[in-house]
């Protein structure tokens, strides 16, 4: 196995008092195209999400090249969900995109032409070039999905955490996509995507991570993608867990210490 | 009757005291103006109208503290309430299940009732200075003095140079808190710099058009120019312009009646402004999107017209016969005035010709005429081979769908279908 990238120790995080994340490990190979699986509110965003410190953990860690998310930040690039943002705001295609660029140039630092010619490249290899001073409220569900792409490009990471990139975009844009991340691939980055569609996941990813509030299943997509993991992580036995998390949820004081 | 005498002093900034209130009211139309741009495009619309009523209680304790009316330390003790609010708005949201509106209202009335409680104390007490305090209340530009425009302008500057420097943080915080954090962005010192800024615009704002009508000086700039532009530093830009020419009109009426209070008159000439934008804008107003749609069902009109002429002609193998009105009416169901404008439109445009109430297709009418059938029946074709849907069932489809069908699409139809000869109604397509 190549070099892990991502290790999880332990990992809870709760919204309120009810678990989302319940003690999960795992550690997740460089250089792979990883698709983290699960049923809705299984607590994929918040991995994500934690995987970046964005949302505050109640115990254990995550490492990512064995270093704290702070002292790699600038090697890895975030792609929210589409959804999670307003589109209507004032900006145009390549705003957004060079949004990618202020990460090393922090809050102050002059955008160079330099920066202009990595986000126009950006914009780019997802087929953009015809729509840069778009409206971003113009655009359709797969323009605005490749906006958020070229803006983590722009970014020239060594790891992306993609939010569910293919919600709501057509059949051809999906493909451009995939074909994408293949190519992004094969230059040495590691992809981790958050995904939804049981159908094409053994088609796109090498590694699969499973999970519905405590981690089922984590390996290459070959030896862990079969019937059995899938009820484990879409079956009726997780409802215990439910019911226990719930329970959590309506204690009236903290039952695990801070 | 208009004083153009009056109007005549007021343009030549001859009378201190007035331009004190001109630039007064001016700076602090384009201060509110940038900082609410943000605050409506947070969607936090309603925190402005929250602060400005919770800054009450900070400006009469700062009063009761150091009773002298100082712009300074007024502004001081709102700040700090203005502050504290959002602070507490902040923790409700987080420590119980109440909605945001309720919140909103809980805390702004909360603070406000205790705002007008002291309000009630300084009134009844034996303070020689506290003539000026309950301006805050409804505002008064008039009271504006040289020193309070000092540090309005200070403050305004200070504003204008912050938003400036910091523009690319409040651009990517806004549009997207995750990804500004992701890439190592202090989002929550970035948030508090930009409530602090609303604050100080709203504790700047508070003296000229009072408590209740605060709310609208930060945001209706901004919702006005909208309209205008896509890209957030014109809006920035536009929205200011905006809110130093309403600032300027409110103290023009004000002067030239003196009666009228300055800050009603300022949100009056904002909203004539915003109301304008609204109805007159290109792409996004009213009047142009209801243009757009007359004329679209204006090309429908004509377009059922044309199909109908050469539908006849088809029944009756002759295109070049003239028929009326009525004729085309026993055909389908056309309302006469409206059948009677379209008409004479076609006419116009050269598709038909006329003659005493006679009309005949010309080449380009009949060439129209049948592309609409081609598509309608192409398309009836395409749904009951393609999709599977029983041909009783295709006719209402095809009719809108005819309208709309591109000459590329149409092409590909023609393609996918390979030319049939005829449509699931076993009618002839017409190609030629």
């Amino acid at each position: 196995m190549s070099k892990t990238i991502i290790e999880a120790h332990d990992l809870t995080v709760s919204y309120n008092k009810k678990p989302v994340l319940w003690n999960v490990d795992f550690e997740i190979p460089e250089g792979q195209l990883i698709g983290i699986i699960g049923p809705n509110g299984a607590g994929k965003s918040t991995l994500l999400k934690s995987m970046m410190g964005l949302i505050e953990t109640q115990s254990g860690y995550i490492k990512l090249w064995d270093k704290d998310f702070e002292q790699v930040k600038s090697r890895i690039a975030y792609v929210p969900q589409r959804e999670s943002v307003d589109w209507d705001f004032p900006a145009s295609v390549f705003d957004i995109a060079l949004m990618g660029r202020y990460q090393q140039k922090g809050l102050f630092k002059s955008i160079t032409k330099q920066d202009k010619e990595i986000t126009l490249e950006a914009l780019k290899k997802v087929n953009l070039s015809d729509y840069i001073h778009r409206q971003i409220s113009e655009l359709s569900g797969g323009q605005q999905q490749r906006t958020f792409l070229a803006r983590a490009l722009a970014q020239e990471a060594d790891l992306y955490l993609m939010d569910e990139p293919f919600a709501g975009v057509d059949a051809a844009t999906e493909q451009a996509i995939i074909d994408l991340l293949k190519s992004m691939k094969e230059a040495g980055k590691t992809i981790v995507v958050v995904h939804h569609d049981l159908q094409s996941a053994p088609e796109y990813f090498d590694w699969v991570l499973m999970l519905n509030t405590i981690l089922t299943a984590n390996g290459p997509t070959e030896e862990v993608f079969n019937k059995e993991n899938l009820n484990k992580t879409y079956g009726g036995k997780l409802t215990l867990l439910n019911k226990i998390g719930n329970l959590m949820d309506q204690t009236e004081f903290p039952t695990r210490k801070g | 009757m208009i004083d153009w005498t009056q109007i005549v002093a007021f343009l030549s900034f001859e009378n201190s005291s007035v331009n004190v209130v001109v630039f007064g009211s001016m700076l602090l139309g384009a201060c509110s103006a940038l900082i609410g741009t943000f605050s409506l495009l947070q969607k936090r619309a309603l925190i402005g109208d929250t602060i400005a009523h919770s800054l009450l209680p900070g400006i009469c304790t700062a009063f009761l503290l150091y009773p002298v009316k100082n712009t300074w330390t007024l502004l001081i003790g709102a700040v700090i309430s203005g502050l504290f609010s959002i602070y507490v708005i902040d923790y409700i949201r987080q420590k119980t299940k109440l909605k945001n509106d309720a919140i909103i209202a809980l805390t702004l009335s909360v603070f406000f009732g205790i705002g007008l409680f002291l309000l009630g104390i300084i009134q009844q007490g034996d303070y020689a200075n506290q003539s000026g305090i309950d301006h805050f209340l409804f505002g008064k530009a008039a009271a504006l003095m040289y020193d309070d425009l000092i540090v309005y302008g200070i403050l305004a500057l200070s504003t204008l140079a912050i938003i400036i420097l910091f523009f690319r943080a409040f651009f990517t915080t806004t549009f997207d808190p995750h990804f500004a954090q992701s890439i190592g962005m202090p989002i929550k010192a970035i948030d508090f710099l930009l409530s602090t800024l609303t604050v100080i615009a709203v504790a700047i704002g508070i003296q000229t058009v009072g408590v209740v009508l605060m709310a609208a000086m930060l945001v209706t700039p901004a919702a006005g120019a909208r309209y205008w532009t896509n890209n957030l530093r014109k809006l920035l830009i536009y929205a200011a312009i905006l809110g130093a020419i309403s600032g300027f009109f409110g103290a023009l009426i004000s002067y030239l009646a003196p009666n009228m209070p300055t800050g009603p008159w300022i949100v009056l000439s904002l909203s004539f402004f915003t109301i304008t934008s609204i109805l007159f804008a290109p792409k996004r107003g009213v009047l142009y999107r209801w243009n757009k749609k007359r004329n679209w069902k204006s090309k429908l009109e004509s377009e059922n017209v044309l199909k109908t002429f050469f539908l006849l002609g088809e029944k009756d193998h002759d295109f070049t016969k003239s028929r009326t009105a009525i004729d085309l009416i026993n055909r389908r169901h056309f309302n006469e005035i409206t059948l009677k404008k379209t008409l004479r439109k076609l006419v116009n445009k050269e598709k038909l010709i006329q003659i005493n109430g006679n009309y005949t297709l010309t080449a380009r009418g009949k060439e129209e005429g049948q592309r609409l059938s081609k598509i309608h029946r192409l398309w009836e074709m395409y749904l009951t081979t393609t999709l599977n849907i029983a041909p009783d069932h295709v006719h209402e489809d095809a009719e809108s769908i005819e309208h709309i069908i591109t000459p590329e699409l149409e092409k590909r139809l023609e393609e996918i279908l390979d030319f049939p000869e005829n449509d699931p109604h076993n009618r002839k397509i017409p190609y030629r």
